[in-house]
């Protein structure tokens, strides 16, 4: 069973075969093949105005649904506007796959019209690239793109494809197998070690779950769930890995690390077993690395066996698929419980209450004003109406840090964040992403005044396919996360911090056929949000806030996490007091 | 002391790359690499002497695992194992000196390959060290051309290479259930 088919049109049947519903691209020269190929293909694709946003929509679709995301350039400068989001998509390990054209083979390397070495540019961006030369080897590629960016430790994958590759024309056979020998992707647990970690466990006096994207990866949230009640121990989850276990779970502190809560941070200054699942120990998380849970041994369980031991020694190393490992850890836990849960049961009992301790004694600042909106206050209003349950995009800044610390998400794929690349221009694409993959869903992008410049030609993409996207503006009038570092460690000598000439949001939306409005007075915050909500099309809400507002708490840079600034003019308190 | 490394990687466009741009992307210099086919032509052998701190070795290791190009990567150092270093060199020295030379070249073990009026083209192979000492020598008689191979090295231990299996695709399930 084969037949003569071009290979843009066997590009389209493997992705048919891959389960490919929608793919956001942007066309060019040498992509034309496709794009005519594509006119009369059922998959659907998506005309963003940027290819950057074409990855980052990729991401979203993909961090919405566990799903590999699909995204398309042109060659040169196509396929080089990608590289941020392949670059995030890696530190982040979300599936994508790119799709960019080349230069007719021939003209490889005669620095023939918008050429670029897109092979060797997007190497260190991608888990794994391609370029594929022969037709004959395009069925088999793109497979293996797939499998290689969904599997193991997801992450982004490129397949570069020259112009005449997608012209030339091939008998196409579906491909039924893959070989790859030199990819390990470790799955099962090694069960001894399951085991000790489960003897661990119970033998901790003050255990703390520390869990972080791998679990959201993994779709391990409901036996992380038994896990953390089976043990009855407390739990962070770390900006990657929020929703793993629900906001409202009586066991969740909350964020950990650089704006982590004080609960959260003391949580693990003093806990003595550190149950941490899918993190990498990440610097924003741990601070000063040597002052890190000083007084915890380590059980890390990851999929990639190059983040254990990588910045904190780990006691007992469990290298596998949080799919397979947590419910064996379960299992085991629940074994044993009847003859090791009592030994520490009081200790147990008494971490759990101290961590509560610290709960109440410094929440996060949820307060409000009377004659100014605070980025808390707004924050709080979404949280109110998203319930735990909406799916909310982020940017990159202050607001990120105050939308992960007052939005409770009481699912796995709800909070959807550049977290390692810490991309700005990140929120709005996603959001599109996100609202394609989930149509059913409430989707806010919340973005600040500055990321939110670098995504408006985005308005047309969502008015065009008419996303019912929130876009919320948190509009301090600032690069504010840069204005609050010069403000407290560069003598508050401001530079190149402020943005002026803000457009208005009304006529911009208007001019896009959106409905937008400003508001700037905390009693017009509540309707306002509902409006925004009720519109059954997209809406842009621009919020001014208060513009000299902090995120607290804070560790400074190379700080120990239980060093934190609590607030404004009070000092740090030290460790034990 | 530098770190050797060997590898056994697919023979494949890009793959020497990915595996140098792991190392040049943390600021790693690699002071010498070779790379050749293996008896399985779609297999090369690699080994790389890098300058990395000790406690980031095993990092560096796992990293180059975790290559989906890479089959398998083994620290040198850690084990046991042997290295050696090719050297090919022009020696230009007048007629008085060509005894010594051919004298020390033997005492090197070093083979002549080419002789001329001007001189001679020697071959030697052995440890860096002793290689480093065996150009001093011959610089001492005359104007030198130096070429070194770079270290090649073999672990003296067993090591299991474990490989993946072929992966059914989406296609070949459905195929496999419409069987059964
Ligand atoms: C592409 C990119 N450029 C620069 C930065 C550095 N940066 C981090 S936060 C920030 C300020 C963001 O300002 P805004 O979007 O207004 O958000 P706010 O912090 O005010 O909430 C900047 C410039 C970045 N993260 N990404
Ligand atoms: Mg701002």
């Amino acid at each position: 069973m084969s037949n003569l088919m071009s290979g843009a049109k066997i590009l389209l049947e493997c992705l048919m075969r891959e389960d490919v519903d929608v793919i956001f691209g942007y066309p060019g020269g040498v992509t034309l093949p496709l794009y005519d190929a594509m006119y009369d293909n059922p998959i659907r694709h998506v005309l963003v105005r940027h290819e950057e946003n074409a990855a980052f929509a990729a991401q979203g679709y993909a961090r919405a649904t566990g799903r590999v995301g699909v995204c398309c350039a042109t060659s040169g400068p196509g396929a080089t506007n990608l590289t941020t989001g392949l670059v995030d998509a890696m530190m982040d390990s979300i599936p994508i796959v790119a799709i960019t054209g080349q230069v007719t083979t021939k003209l490889i390397g005669s620095d023939a019209f918008q050429e670029a070495d897109t092979f060797g540019i997007t190497r260190p961006c991608t888990k794994h690239n391609f370029m594929v030369k022969n037709l004959n080897d395009l069925p088999q590629v793109v497979h293996e793109a797939f499998y290689i960016a969904g599997s193991g430790r997801p992450g982004p994958v490129v397949v570069d494809i020259p112009k005449d590759v997608f012209q030339g024309q091939s008998h196409y056979t579906p491909v039924t197998s893959i070989h790859l020998p030199g990819y390990k992707v470790h799955t099962d647990g090694h069960a001894g070690q399951i085991r000790r970690a489960a003897h661990m466990m119970w033998e901790a006096k003050r255990p703390l779950v520390y869990a972080g994207g791998g679990i959201i990866h993994a779709e391990g949230s409901s036996d992380l769930r038994e896990l953390v009640e089976t043990l009855d121990a407390p739990a962070v989850c770390t900006v990657m890995g929020l929703g793993a276990l629900p906001a409202d779970h009586p066991n969740y502190i909350s964020m950990p690390g650089m704006h982590g809560s004080y609960a959260a941070n003391m949580a693990l200054t003093e806990s003595d077993l550190l149950i941490a699942l899918g993190v990498r120990f990440d610097d924003r998380v741990t601070g000063r690395l040597a002052a890190f849970a000083p007084h915890a041994k380590v059980i890390h369980v990851d999929i990639d066996p190059a983040e254990i031991g990588k910045n904190r020694a780990a006691d007992l190393p469990v290298v596998g698929d949080l799919r397979r490992v947590l419910p064996k850890l379960v299992k085991v836990l629940a074994e044993l419980k009847p003859t090791e849960a009592a030994a520490n049961h009081e200790s147990r009992q008494n971490w759990k209450s101290r961590v509560n301790g610290w709960k109440q004694e410094h929440p996060y600042d949820r307060n409000t004003a009377g004659d100014v909106i605070r980025p808390q206050h707004l924050m709080a209003e979404i949280d109110r109406l998203s319930g735990g349950k909406a799916i909310v995009c982020s940017d990159v800044g202050q607001h990120q840090m105050w939308a992960a610390q007052l939005i409770r998400y009481n699912d796995p794929r709800l909070w959807i964040n550049s977290g390692g690349l810490g991309s700005m221009g990140f929120g709005m694409p996603s959001a599109i992403g996100a609202q394609f993959a989930r149509p059913d869903k409430l989707v806010f992008a919340i973005m600040g005044d500055g990321g939110f410049q670098m995504s408006i030609p985005e308005l047309a993409t969502i008015a065009s396919y008419g996303l019912p996207v929130k876009m919320i503006v948190m509009n301090n009038g600032y690069l504010g996360m840069v204005r609050q570092w010069q403000e407290l460690f560069y003598n508050n000598r401001l530079n190149a911090v402020t943005l002026d000439c803000f457009p208005q949001a009304e006529m911009l939306a208007g001019a896009y056929g959106i409905k937008g409005k400003t508001i700037d007075k905390p009693h017009q915050l509540a309707t306002a949000i509902e409006e925004a909500v009720h519109e059954p099309g997209p809406f842009l809400l621009n919020v001014m806030v208060s513009p000299h507002e902090n995120v607290y708490p804070m560790v400074p840079a190379g700080g120990a996490i239980n060093e934190m600034v609590l607030g404004q003019p009070k000092p740090a308190p030290v460790a034990g007091d | 002391m530098l770190q050797v490394i060997s590898l056994l990687l697919e023979n494949k466009p890009g793959a020497l790359m990915r595996v140098t741009g792991l190392l040049s992307a943390r600021g790693y210099n690699i002071e010498s690499l070779t790379v050749a086919r293996t008896t399985d032509p779609e297999l090369s052998r690699m080994t790389i002497a890098v300058d990395v701190e000790p406690h980031l070795r095993k990092q560096v290791i796992k990293q180059m695992n975790k290559l989906i190009n890479v089959l398998q990567a083994n620290d040198l150092t850690e084990g046991p194992s042997v290295s050696r270093e090719l050297v090919l060199m022009r020696v230009r020295a007048p007629m008085e000196a060509r005894a010594n030379i051919l004298k020390e070249a033997e005492i090197f073990g070093a083979r002549v390959i080419d002789s001329s009026v001007e001189g001679f083209a020697l071959e030697a192979t052995g440890d860096s060290e002793k290689l480093d000492e065996f150009i001093d020598v011959m610089r001492s008689y005359g104007d030198i051309d130096v070429t070194r191979s770079g270290i090649v090295g073999v672990s003296l231990e067993p090591r299991k290479l474990r490989l993946s299996s072929p992966v059914t695709t989406r296609v070949g399930q459905a195929a496999a259930e419409a069987r059964n």
